[in-house]
């Protein structure tokens, strides 16, 4: 039991050590870049696995939180607060030790918020957010709540593009490294790439540790309880409400925090991370992974954004992505890792990561 | 006071009364049952009394609470379980694990605890464990608990399910219709479970149609007939009331 436990732990662990010993081996370093985002992604998709495959709940709106995340980090992080240093929420933030003065690259001085204080602000807003926004809207159920999902998704996707703010149709770009502990930086540059690639598995794993414990306690059991039947867990002293609620606004804070460090990693967002193809990928990649399997989510989820980001999808990318919602829901709506043609596949695999 | 009492109780879907000013009352360590023709408003009056469903008009009240605006939760919190009519079995999950989710209510680890696996949610859990294995094994499917409680047989699914609303430890039960789709000699068995948990010290009230089930094993029988109550009593009056047999027989 303790070993089944751990298998899977220890066979991602091995994995990761691996792939970056092999690349370091064969001089393909470049490729942890692909492996570091696809890691954050990731978090986004496992995050969504406990909302949709165990609570039964759908968001097709999750993108829009990695937005807020991202987008929040990015703009406190370089728009510049100089005009306003002497109003009264300026100075205090400054006396906080919450704000960083620096130059920009036209050697202008800047005044701006220090990573961490955005990295905080940004996912607590979009916790917020998702905590407002779920109460009403997980009244729902079934395509009602998709829809409504999907409706604060693009109202996210619309209000990005259409902030001056926030950049418009060009986004942010210039986010600063985000020093993390003295020695760790999320950074894009090619120096730390190997640092960076830990850091953000290191997130996913967190990120396995705690949902994996999550969905393995009584408050999983209630999760799966509601997923099964919502009439029997509320009649047996489940409060549905709130459990549906704490398990979005949780998914929420993993997209959020995904946001924010593939923001810092990139030094750049756009809209295209607000949009609903990028929902609609996440949902996806779930729903391959089999719904109600947080490992084969996340085993999916880097092959799949791997591929995407090394462009083996080209310009079909999203309707890849579309076909495979579409291909799943009709052939394997259990996820490709548990029809049987996946059980050899599986077997083949298995072997390979033992 | 009564243990429950169900005081004029009604509901109106459109021009459609399923129960209308139904009142009657449960004693403690009673087993009682709700007998009716089909559509007799039997299954809308446990929707009623587990808040599943709120009154048009009438009160209940268990326990000396006030049931009125309650949430289902809040009312299992209260003592009151049920099970239902098609058996709700959450689907995907063992029979063990169907019966630890009745231990929601006794048991604390939030989101936080669980998350982190905090040294305090370990013993729960083991509790938890012990406990509904418990109760399988009283209710004869401890053999069962690792299987996928949907594929198990229907008699099975029904003891899984009076585990599970045991494990929450109530002082009611509601039991919907708990010997529908069994045979003979599964529904024998439930009787059999049916007297078990009255022998635990929990009240029970029960919408049965077998009426040999419910004469056997029923202290105190309520009649409905299109939403209204048509009588009331012990099983042998019941068996031998007029309006009952007129309603159940014919003239």
């Amino acid at each position: 039991m303790i070993m089944k436990r751990l298998l899977f732990p220890i066979a991602l662990i091995v994995i990761l050590v691996g792939v970056q010993l092999v690349c370091r081996w064969t001089g393909t370093l470049y490729y942890l870049t692909q492996m570091t985002m696809s890691a954050y992604y990731s978090l986004v998709v496992i995050g969504l696995c406990v909302v949709m495959g165990y609570a039964g709940q759908i968001s097709l709106g999750h993108a829009g939180f990695f937005a807020i995340g991202g987008y929040l980090a990015a703009a406190l992080t370089t728009r510049n607060l100089l005009a306003f240093q002497n109003t009264f929420l300026v100075k205090a933030l400054g006396s906080a030790g919450l704000l960083a003065s620096g130059q920009d690259i036209y050697g202008a001085n800047t005044l701006v918020v220090t990573p961490w204080a955005a990295c905080i602000s940004a996912v607590v807003i979009a916790a917020l957010i998702a905590f407002l926004i779920g109460i009403p809207v997980l009244k729902l159920k079934g395509h009602y709540l998709a829809m409504a999902t999907l409706g604060f998704g693009i109202i996210i996707y619309r209000l990005v593009l259409a902030s001056t703010y926030f950049g418009g149709a060009d986004g942010i770009s210039g986010v600063s490294s985000f020093q993390l502990l003295p020695g760790l930086t999320v950074s894009g540059e090619s120096s730390a790439r190997v640092q960076n690639y830990y850091i953000a598995w290191g997130l996913v794993c967190t990120g396995m540790f705690l949902l994996g414990n999550l969905i393995n306690s009584r408050v999983g059991r209630a999760l799966r309880a509601i997923h099964g039947s919502e009439k029997a867990a509320e009649s047996i002293g489940v409060d549905i409400a709130r459990y549906k609620l704490y398990s979005f606004v949780l998914s929420a804070v993993f997209a959020a925090v995904a946001g924010v460090f593939l923001t810092h990693y990139n030094g750049s967002i756009g809209p295209s991370e607000a949009s609903v193809m990028k929902s609609i990928r996440y949902v996806a990649i779930v729903a391959v992974g089999g719904m109600s399997h947080l490992w084969g989510a996340l085993f999916m989820s880097v092959i799949l954004n791997f591929l995407s980001l090394r462009g083996v999808f080209g310009t079909y990318d999203d309707a890849v992505f579309g076909a495979i919602l579409i291909l799943i829901m009709l052939f394997a709506p259990e996820g490709i890792l548990k029809i049987n043609l996946g059980a050899k596949f599986r077997a083949v695999f298995s072997r390979r990561e033992e | 006071m009564a243990f429950l009492e169900v005081a004029r109780l009604s509901k109106q879907f459109g021009g459609l009364k399923a129960v209308n000013d139904v009142s009657f009352a449960v004693e403690k360590g009673l087993v009682k049952a709700v007998i009716g023709p089909n559509g007799a408003g039997k299954t809308t009056l446990f929707n009623l009394i587990s808040c599943a469903l709120a009154p048009t008009s009438g009160r209940v009240r268990f326990n000396g609470n006030e049931l009125r605006g309650k949430k289902p939760h809040q009312v299992a919190e209260l003592g009151l379980g049920r099970t239902f009519q098609n058996i709700e079995m959450f689907a995907g999950m063992t029979a063990l694990e169907n019966v630890m989710v009745g231990r929601h209510i006794r048991s604390r680890s939030g989101f936080f605890a669980s998350m982190l696996r905090m040294p305090w949610t370990r013993p729960e859990e083991r509790q938890i464990r012990r406990k509904s294995m418990e109760l399988l094994d009283l209710l004869g499917v401890a053999d069962y608990a690792d299987v996928d409680a949907c594929s198990l047989a229907f008699g099975q699914q029904r003891a899984v399910e009076f585990a599970r609303s045991l494990a929450m430890e109530p002082k009611l039960l509601l039991l919907d219709e708990p010997a529908a789709g069994l045979n003979i000699y599964e529904t024998a068995e439930v009787g059999r479970l049916i007297t078990k948990i009255r022998d635990l010290g929990i009240t029970v009230l029960l919408v049965e149609h077998d009426m040999s089930l419910v004469m056997d094993i029923s202290d105190e029988i309520v009649v409905l007939s299109f939403g209204e109550t048509i009588a009331e009593g012990l099983p042998n009056e019941i068996r031998n009331d007029p309006e009952v047999i007129k309603v159940y027989l014919g003239e």
